[in-house]
């Protein structure tokens, strides 16, 4: 049975004006982690914050556990969140944080004990039951927010972007925690962010959002090999799919599928490609330039390679993409187009 | 603020040492003719018996405060501050988190009933307060008007708002609540706007209703900014004497009266400088405790 579901669901802040969800459906698996992915303003939160309750939907249907919810207040939908900010109470101390849901949801007292001390262990957090929030640091002030949401082990975890507050090399550790967190209680999760690599790394699957519009949902596989339109395309992948107009087609590649020719086995397009700028990163190299001769003369593209030292700046090289790796989309709709045999000269 | 503090004493040091002292000797000349000198004088009358008109006057020691303590009018007096003080202060602080409550939230008209409410404060008190004499006058009053015309009071026996002791004190009481509730509302609303709005939405997710929201997370989370409303009101009231003055003059019989009232009663309306004298002295220890309640809590916003 599907945990969440939506059906046409559609949020318009001010009449008149385009929404900020437009007619979304979507459906949870049991247990798993969902992710929604969008820039700002793709009303990714706004979304979750209709599954919460804390904003009305304009029309359409929000469905948890097979039962319309549209007029059930928060507190009646059985789900847990985690904001961005973490809205910790700032004068409760973090016991008092986490035992405020069981307060709130008439836990019998005799309970909250036991049950705020599980919570708090699952995260590593027991030694800081006596602190108050704002004597923790911001990983610990997560595992608070975290500990708080799973305390009454609710149907359904909602997770607004809850890595953002935190520093980079904090973030990588936190996430990992996150993905054992999620496999150790097993609860269904949807999971806000703007940043693909959380959602490559955490999510079961992914929804892509843009402009309140479902873009895309699959697997982190699927909406990477296989974007559904150039948005997904682009908007997944650093640096992102190349994209050339050809005829009434757009064609993509990935820059890791633009090699030498040398390194290509498959049956490929080759391309004569001048190289303007390398940049080495450690473990890889990105290399741009622009395409020279054929139909697609002058369009700027990207390489990534493992190396680049034999490559000239200036220079121009002979380089390819494996046919099977060539994307089309329809030009005018740029939804995915089927593939189709092309001359390139 | 630390900064800045910093490089006003190191251009001051630059300068002259003298600018200083210069630049803030206004504020202590101020506070030493205005404030300083009528104290020390009040200090020296309530030794003496000092009388206005009276060329003479002797030190008698204690003897004024003994025959104040001694007076039923003075027990009445202190009686009443404290009631007037303590209850308006309860009134205003639950009459206050509503009014904030309902004008945080936007609707139609919200901007011209937040000005509406604000008007009692920016009034002159002794306007506000001549209003309410009419409105409890004891032959043009409207609320008797409308319980004669609901025929819940007959004409002639309705009661005398300002005419019988517990009723004057109840609406003494009810204009000094009045004339503070928009002060404490617009502090409390700015505390309350204060508050991240994910604070009451985690409450909400969480499970908690309106009550348990109101009372377990936003007002304790704005404690701070509740006791500077409460410390202003307490001293606003504690030291006020113009709504009794001017709604009851402190009767009927001293019923109504409190400390300062009686004080002016005494000391200029009857002439007994020293009695009046003395009179104000007792509200010396309060008013020190809650200047130190409130230095404290000015220092504590500075910290933070």
């Amino acid at each position: 049975m599907a945990v969440v579901e939506t059906r046409d669901l559609t949020k318009v802040f001010k009449e008149g004006q385009v929404g900020a969800v437009n007619n979304v459906n979507l459906e949870t698996r049991e247990g798993e982690f969902l992710v929604f992915l969008g820039p700002s303003g793709s009303g990714k939160t706004t979304l979750l914050r209709m599954v919460a309750g804390l904003e009305t939907p304009t029309s359409g249907e929000i469905l948890i556990g097979g039962q319309v919810v549209n007029d059930l207040s928060p507190r009646e939908r059985r789900i847990a969140m985690v904001f961005q900010s973490y809205a910790l109470y700032p004068h409760l101390s973090v016991y008092k944080n986490i035992a405020f849901p069981l307060k709130a949801q008439n836990v019998k007292k005799e309970l909250h004990k036991e049950k705020v001390e599980w919570a708090a262990s699952l995260l590593g957090i027991g030694a800081l039951l006596d602190r108050k929030p704002r004597e923790l640091s911001g990983g610990e002030r997560q595992r608070v927010a975290l500990a708080r949401a799973i305390v009454r082990e609710p149907a359904v975890f909602l997770l607004d972007e809850p890595l953002s507050n935190l520093d980079a090399k904090l973030r990588a550790s936190a996430r990992e925690e996150l993905e054992r967190f999620h496999r150790r209680v097993g609860t269904t999760t949807i999971y806000v962010t703007h940043d693909q690599v959380e959602a490559m790394a955490m999510g079961d699957r992914v929804m892509v959002l843009n402009k309140g519009v479902v873009r895309q949902i699959g697997t982190p596989t699927d909406v990477y090999d296989n974007p559904a339109d150039t948005f997904v395309a682009t908007f997944l992948g650093s640096p992102p799919m190349n994209l050339a107009e050809f005829g009434d087609l757009i064609v993509g590649f990935r820059p890791e599928h633009f090699r030498p020719v040398s390194t290509v086995i498959d049956a490929a397009v080759p391309f004569r490609f001048k190289v303007e700028n390398i940049e080495y990163l450690g473990s890889e190299w990105i290399v741009s330039g622009t395409l020279a001769g054929g139909k697609l003369e002058g369009k700027k593209v990207f390489s990534r390679l493992s190396s680049a030292q034999n490559l000239q700046l200036g220079a121009t090289y002979d380089f390819a993409v494996p046919q099977f790796h060539l994307k089309f989309f329809d030009r005018s709709s740029e939804k995915r187009a089927e593939p189709k045999a092309v001359s390139w000269q | 603020m630390a900064i800045a503090r910093n490089k006003i004493k190191s251009l001051g040091a630059a300068q002259s040492p003298l600018l200083g002292a210069a630049m803030f000797s206004p504020a202590v000349l101020y506070i030493l003719l205005l404030v300083g000198g009528p104290f020390l004088l009040a200090i020296f009358y309530a030794f003496s018996d000092a009388r206005i008109g009276s060329t003479e006057m002797h030190f008698v020691g204690l003897e004024n405060f003994r025959s104040i303590l001694q007076s039923p009018s003075f027990r009445v007096a202190i009686r009443n501050s404290f009631i007037f003080t303590i209850c308006s202060q309860i009134i205003v602080i639950v009459g206050a988190n509503i009014l904030a409550i309902s004008l945080e939230k936007t609707f139609r008209g919200r901007g011209i009933i937040r000005f509406l409410i604000l008007l009692p404060w920016v009034a002159p008190i002794a306007l506000g307060a001549i209003g309410w004499k009419w409105i409890l006058d004891s032959i043009y009053s409207v609320i008797t008007w409308v319980l004669v015309a609901a025929h819940m009071y007959k004409p002639f026996s309705a009661p005398m708002w300002l005419g019988e002791p517990r009723l004057a004190i109840a609406s003494v009481l009810l204009v000094h609540s009045w004339r503070l509730m928009p002060f404490s509302t617009v502090i409390l609303l700015a505390g309350r706007t204060a508050i991240p709005k994910d604070i009451p939405e985690a409450a909400a997710v969480d499970g908690a209703g309106f009550w348990r929201t109101q009372l377990q997370i936003v007002i304790p989370m704005m404690r701070p900014i509740i006791s500077v409303a409460v410390l202003f009101g307490l001293i606003f009231t504690f030291t006020d004497m113009t709504v009794v003055y001017i709604l009851t003059a402190g009767g009927p019989f001293d019923s109504t009266q409190t400390l300062p009232s009686l004080a002016f009663a005494l000391g200029i309306q009857g002439s007994d400088l020293a009695a009046g004298a003395a009179i104000s002295l007792f509200l010396v220890p309060l008013l020190v405790i809650l200047a130190y309640f409130m230095l404290r809590l000015a220092h504590r916003a500075e910290v933070t």
